[in-house]
């Protein structure tokens, strides 16, 4: 037998024992581990960092300009990011930089005031930069509309006449400052009371009136309209209106009170603007906010972020609704899998005969839950919506028609969409758990005289019941994530109101909602204002991230605690 | 059965009452009635449970039958069905010159050569409206020319050379208790009563006319080939602008000289933007005048010329296709053919693009559609034709008159048709044709659309204006999914099987049991959140950082290698302290550092050779276009989003892998690598084989990631700096917005079926193989 030769050095024997591709592969492991750790990080960084309040500085800027003079303007605003770019493409955008640098960092500034200067976020060149200083007294506020504002607070004017404060000028500022606080405070509380009476209580009387033009025209159709009817109609109407009539002067008379008070403020470059305090959301000196009360207006941020309405066309304000509606959404469509998904599993695996049909089924439902989510949501379009809907409007709405009731998206048919979606995940999951269920058990039951259905009620499907909450978690998680058949079967940009409220019949099935994923589509991507709006969708997408993680590990810890569970029964 | 258990329960009651009085009587009533209830509700429960499964099951068909149903209809030919044929009126003995309907196909309309004009019902002849024009004393009408049918004006010409130009409409008026709609015909003058005079002392012998909202020119030519050209602009005041009579307007009226002569003209138009006059000879020859160099003063040349039919075969009629740019010639050969203008190198050449092919006999009579690049055309023996031109398709050809056709009107809707045969009499059709624009060839060939120099595939569903034509070609859209799909497999296949191989084989159980759930939240992570990163972070990102994305692709392989290799330098004690399989985790802070090296040392690189921007580099100096949003981007998006599937599979593949092969392979003096290349991976072959398609499927079905990280441009071009769009991501953008049950919403379905077919094909074969795995594993 002839021995091969080999070479025995240390590069030859890593070679040979494979070790390279080993490393290869253990590094396509590496990659992908650091990829999806360095993806949560990213979202949690930019999600998170949004809600701190950040320094305001004050700056003079000077770019050189192409005829030749210096003109100054001050910047008092929030630094966002900064980067390099290249001089060619600087002094193309029409400042003429000296290239023979060949980079300039330039900064991200967002200076607010939109209604002052017309936009809110700017690039300036680091070099050009001078001055900067974070003064004490700068102010940032957030406002119901033209974004945030940073300046200095100058007087405090009540009913057009300026209020005076005594003391030294320290004094002067502080006592101003504690006022403007306090008379903010009462103006947010008269806010919210407008906000009930508007969208709670002139909402209800708008409800009504729509039912009883809807009655009214139910009548019609039917020829029942009578004197008395359209008598009894035109009363409600009346008592309608006289209550509408209370309420609007109820109005009136807080939309005075909160106009009354406004604050004089000097923003950059000498310009003095008047505020009403109506217009003020949150106002603070982030210059003089020591990390605790850091903290605290972050959490408070961070808690209206999650519990309030959106503004400024969705770019700020919080995400409620879209929560309110993934929520809603989902809990629907758990009514609906849950029973069809775990019957077709038990069909599936207790009552029919076991051959190739039933392997036809297994593959075919298997199969769906691969299908593009798409083709679900063009179906729900054209069968629930367009067929279906259009049917059940025929027949039990025809009084609103033209206008469609159900054969339009709606909050009913997402939700029966996303069953049809998900049920494939629920069968597949139930039956694994039927499956693991040893048939000593079941055929121990059968002994002791019990029918075959109350085996199943009462044996077999508590058993199997961590099986089916996996497969609902599953369903769960991948529903709240699904966007692409929402936005064809019922997800809007901005619903005036959300699907359980306080008015008949309480649960509205055909209204339109928002989704959690939807919003980040649509802020992300078509939002007029971009720059301020990418720091709410990095934290929209980390509470979506952050809601289906926690419902995927926990699926994964039930059904991890099943299979330990399940081996010791396994004979 | 029940009655041996009661038989039993009896004997066993009896025996134990005589021992003990407190035991259970079986046999009462009570209980009988008992054991039949629970009975019926186990058998209840079977149906119900029976009906509940089949339905789920059903209810999942149903999307598939559903979709076949809302797609069936594309296929469908076009049908007609007869109402009636009658007389009408004729009180002026005049021969016809031109048959309209109206909008809602309820009256039809006929001028005759004495300026009559009679409205009458088409479903039974009867007269609605009876309007006679004044005409200029001892001037009889020599020509009839129309603009479009849609806009209803109309010119007489005169034998005097003057030119009458009118206009029929219809008044809509809701009168009475129901609100029941009546129309009214009314005839009008929007360019003056007045008529227009074209040539003082000679004779009119062909007539065009053209309007284009306020403005209207008129063309004619005389016996002896002179050609005039007229434009009246009507001169819009505040006052002015409310008029539709038109009697009042002030009209500025320019005559322009023509110093070409055109003889032997058999038809004469002009074009639907107002540019080109054209002259059609008898023997087949076409000639054009711009007519922009004619306003100029420029008119002693043909700025197009072409030769229509040829072999003495001659054109019967030249009509415009919808929309003005196409002319469709009909010959005596019984063939029409489609020609319109294209520029090629700077040039303006009328090419034939299609030819039609109704039967033999010579064609009589064609109309176009109005709202559809369809048109009519019915030869001398009767026989009719409906085309769709896009499509290349004849959606109906039958016989329908016995007679010898001589006018033809088609409703604005394409629902009616109205037929004047030689004897006078009139027959009406009702005609149903809901999709002619699809066949075979506009969804999947290249297709020479209007105005385009050569075939093409091009989307572009619909386009402001009504005259648009509507391209439908999927070609770009599977392109772009199979574009997309191939840039993620690119980057998903050997991450995620080289990561399984690893991590079913090779990696320490304890880091196996963090790493598998890492996985499946990375499966869980939704893909708007990865479109979204995509799109607004990745995208800016790379297009910053392009040398440092690729050399990356260069150095990581490098890097791991040799960290390899310095690992297995390392004196044993340290490398003993690290247990075996836990390569992984030592790779992952030398990747760290080695990508932001990367990053880090590409700056200086760039700036050295490419001019400090790759980006710009690439676009200027290279040439290739460069989209921000393009498909690296998606590649690396639905490259992450597809590792997961393929990874959870292959790895399940792997690990399920009977261990004692690998003992026996070992033991044999293999090592671990050897014993994975030849026995474990052949072995799992299949499962790998499956985990792809089913990757493969998902990739070709995701829309989120697409709609979010590509410019969603349909265009089919295989650099990897442009866009794309996808069959997923074009149904969702324009369903919402499509018309319910029109062409291009069922196309639309078409898409989502051809979806959902070849992700059920890829699933289906994954899911066989995957089962005869299983299969095969269970002997070993």
């Amino acid at each position: 037998m002839k021995t091969q030769q080999r070479t025995n050095n240390e590069f030859s024997i890593w070679m040979r024992k494979g070790t390279p591709w080993v490393w290869l592969n253990a590094g396509a492991v590496a990659i992908c581990i650091v990829m999806v750790i360095g993806l949560l990080i990213l979202l949690t960084v930019r999600g998170m960092s949004h809600f701190w309040p950040r320094d305001v500085l004050q700056a003079n800027y000077a770019p050189p300009t192409s005829t030749g003079e210096l003109l100054t303007t001050q910047v008092i605003g929030e630094f966002v990011e900064s980067e390099m770019v290249v001089a060619a493409q600087i002094a193309s955008s029409g400042i003429p930089v000296d290239e023979t640098q060949d980079f300039y960092e330039r900064q991200l500034l967002k200076l607010g005031n939109r209604d002052l200067t017309g936009a809110d976020f700017t690039w300036a060149l680091s070099d050009f930069v001078r001055d900067i200083e974070y003064p004490v007294e700068v102010v940032a506020m957030e406002r119901r509309e033209w974004g945030n504002f940073y300046g200095f607070l100058r007087d405090i004017w009540e009913g057009g006449e300026s209020i005076v404060f005594s003391g030294d000028a320290a004094d002067i500022e502080a006592n101003r400052w504690l006022e403007f606080n306090q008379r903010l405070e009462r103006a947010l509380d008269i806010r919210d009371d407008i906000y009930v009476i508007e969208n709670q209580e002139i909402g209800l009387i708008n409800y009504a009136m729509e039912r009883l033009r809807l009655r009214e025209r139910r009548l019609e159709l039917d020829g029942e309209e009578s004197a008395e009817t359209s008598a009894e109609i035109a009363g409600l109407r009346q008592e309608l209106d006289a209550e509408y009539g209370v309420l609007q002067t109820e109005l009136i008379a807080l939309y005075e009170t909160v106009n009354r008070d406004s604050a004089i403020f000097l923003a950059a470059n000498e310009q003095e603007i008047e505020i009403v305090f109506a217009d003020i959301v949150r106002a603070y000196k982030p210059n003089q906010m020591g990390p605790f009360s850091k903290l605290l207006t972050y959490f408070s941020k961070l808690g209206e972020f999650m519990t309030a309405e959106p503004r400024e066309a969705n770019t700020e304000g919080g995400i409620f609704p879209a929560i309110f509606g993934t929520v809603m959404m989902v809990m629907l469509m758990s009514v609906f899998v849950t029973p069809f998904g775990v019957v077709a599993a038990v069909y599936l695996r207790e009552y029919a005969r076991q051959g190739f049909v039933t392997r036809a089924i297994r593959i075919a439902v298997n199969n769906l839950a691969g299908v593009p989510s798409i083709v679900y949501g063009v179906f729900g379009l054209g069968f629930f919506i367009y067929i279906i809907g259009a049917e059940i409007d025929q027949i039990f709405y025809p009084e609103a028609l033209p206008a469609p009731t159900f054969g339009t998206p709606g909050l009913l048919w997402a939700s029966l969409t996303l069953a049809l979606l998900t049920v494939p995940v629920v069968i597949v999951a139930t039956e694994e758990g039927l499956a693991r269920i040893p048939r000593s058990v079941r055929e121990g039951s059968l002994a002791l005289g019990a029918t075959k259905f109350e085996t199943l009620w009462r044996v077999v499907l508590p058993m199997a019941s961590p099986a089916m909450m996996t497969g609902l978690i599953l369903a769960v998680a991948r529903a709240a994530g699904e966007v692409a058949p929402l936005m064809l079967v019922g997800v809007v940009k901005l619903a005036p109101s959300l699907p359980l409220d306080g008015n008949y019949p309480y649960l509205h099935l055909e209204q339109k909602f928002m989704h959690l994923g939807f919003h980040i589509y649509d802020v992300g991507f078509q939002s007029p204002n971009i720059e301020a709006a990418r720091p709410l969708v990095f934290a929209t997408a980390l509470l979506l991230v952050v809601v289906i993680a926690s419902l995927n590990l926990t699926a994964v810890a039930l059904r991890n605690h099943l299979r330990e569970k399940y081996k010791a029964l396994d004979v | 059965m029940s009655n041996d258990v009661k038989k039993t329960a009896v004997v066993q009651a009896t025996q134990s009452r005589e021992a003990d009085a407190s035991v259970l009587d079986m046999a009462s009533n009570r209980m009988v009635l008992r054991r039949k209830l629970r009975h019926f509700y186990d058998q209840s429960a079977s149906v119900a449970i029976a009906i509940g499964g089949v339905s789920v099951i059903l209810a999942i068909l149903l999307i598939f039958m559903y979709l076949f149903y809302e797609v069936l209809p594309l296929f469908e030919s076009a049908t007609l069905d007869r109402v009636d044929e009658y007389q009408i009126e004729n009180r002026s003995n005049s021969t016809s010159l031109h048959l309209a309907i109206e909008e809602q196909s309820e009256i039809g309309m006929r001028i005759g050569d004495q300026a009559d004009v009679l409205f009458f019902d088409v479903t039974d002849g009867a007269t609605v409206a009876f309007i006679e024009l004044a005409l200029p004393v001892g001037a009889n009408i020599n020509h009839f020319a129309l603009d479009t049918e849609t806009s209803g004006i109309f010119a007489l010409g005169l034998d005097n050379g003057e030119t009458l130009v009118a206009r029929y409409g219809y008044d809509t008026n809701f009168v009475g208790e129901n609100n029941t709609r009546t129309l009214t015909p009314t005839i009008d003058f929007p360019f003056g009563e007045q008529p227009y005079v074209l040539f003082a002392e000679s004779a009119l012998t062909e007539l065009a006319v053209r309007s284009n909202g306020d403005s209207l020119m008129i063309a004619g030519v005389d016996e002896n080939g002179a050609v005039k050209l007229i434009t009246a602009t009507k001169q819009t005041n505040l006052f002015s602008a409310f008029d539709i009579g038109g009697g009042d307007a002030d009209f500025e009226i320019e005559n322009y000289p023509v110093d070409i002569s055109a003889q032997d003209v058999d038809q004469m138009f002009i074009g639907g933007d107002q540019r080109w006059l054209y002259f059609v000879s008898s023997s087949g020859l076409i000639r054009a005048l711009d007519l922009v160099a004619v306003m100029n003063g420029d008119s002693d040349r043909f700025g197009i010329q072409s030769v229509l039919t040829e072999d003495g075969i001659r054109p019967t009629q030249v009509i415009f296709l919808l929309g003005g740019i196409s002319l469709l010639v009909a010959d005596d050969s019984g063939a029409i053919s489609q020609w319109f203008l294209s520029r090629e190198e700077g040039q303006t050449r009328l090419q034939k693009a299609r030819e039609f092919n109704p039967g033999a006999q010579p064609i009589l009579r064609m109309t176009s559609e109005q709202r559809r690049k369809n048109f009519v055309s019915v030869d001398d023996e009767g026989r009719l034709a409906i085309y769709n031109t896009t499509a290349h398709r004849a959606v109906f050809s039958e016989d329908i008159s016995d007679r010898v056709p001589n006018l033809l009107a088609l409703s604005p809707r394409g629902d009616g048709l109205l037929l004047e045969t030689v004897d006078g009499n009139i027959g009406f059709w009702e005609v149903h044709n809901e999709h002619p624009e699809v066949s075979w060839s506009v969804l999947w060939d290249k297709v020479w659309y209007e105005g385009y120099s050569e075939p093409d595939y091009i989307w572009q569903s619909s386009a402001s204006s009504n005259e648009f034509e509507p391209k439908y070609s999927l070609m770009p859209l599977t392109f772009g999914t199979l574009k997309a799909a191939f840039y993620a497999m690119l980057l998903a296949a050997p991450l995620a099987i080289c990561g399984a191989i690893f991590t079913g084989y090779f990696m320490a159980p304890a880091m196996r049991r963090k790493v598998k759930p890492l996985i499946e939240l990375m499966e869980a992570l939704p893909t708007v959140v990865l479109g979204f990163l995509a799109g607004l972070w990745l995208a800016p990102f790379v297009e910053k950082n392009l040398l440092g994305i690729f050399s990356i692709l260069i150095v990581l392989p490098l890097s791991i290698l040799a960290a390899s290799f310095a690992w297995a330098q390392l004196p044993r004690k340290i490398r003993d302290s690290v247990p075996d399989g836990w390569e992984a985790g030592i790779l992952i802070p030398v990747i760290l550092v080695f990508s932001y090296l990367s990053f880090a040392l590409a700056v200086p690189i760039e700036n050295s050779f490419f001019g400090g921007d790759m980006r710009f580099w690439i676009s200027n100096d290279l040439g290739v276009s460069y989209d921000q949003r393009n498909a690296m981007v998606v590649g690396f998006a639905m490259g992450f989003a597809v590792i997961p599937t393929i990874f959870s599979i292959a790895e399940d593949a792997i690990f399920t892998v009977p261990k004692q092969l690998t003992y026996g392979s070992l033991a044999l003096g293999a090592t671990p690598w050897q014993s994975l290349q030849r026995v474990v991976l052949p072995t799992a072959s299949p499962g790998i084989f499956s985990a792809l398609m089913i990757g493969m499927g998902r990739a070709v079905g995701e829309t989120m990631i697409v709609l979010m990280a590509t410019g969603n441009t349909p265009i089919m071009d295989i650099n990897i700096f442009e866009g794309m769009r996808t069959l997923a991501a074009n149904i969702a953008v324009e369903i919402p917005e499509s018309e319910v049950d029109s062409t291009h919403y069922r196309i639309l379905f078409l898409a989502a079926l051809v979806l959902f077919m070849s992700t059920f094909v890829f699933n289906t074969i994954a899911e066989i193989v995957r089962q005869r795995l299983r299969t095969k594993y269970s002997t070993i």
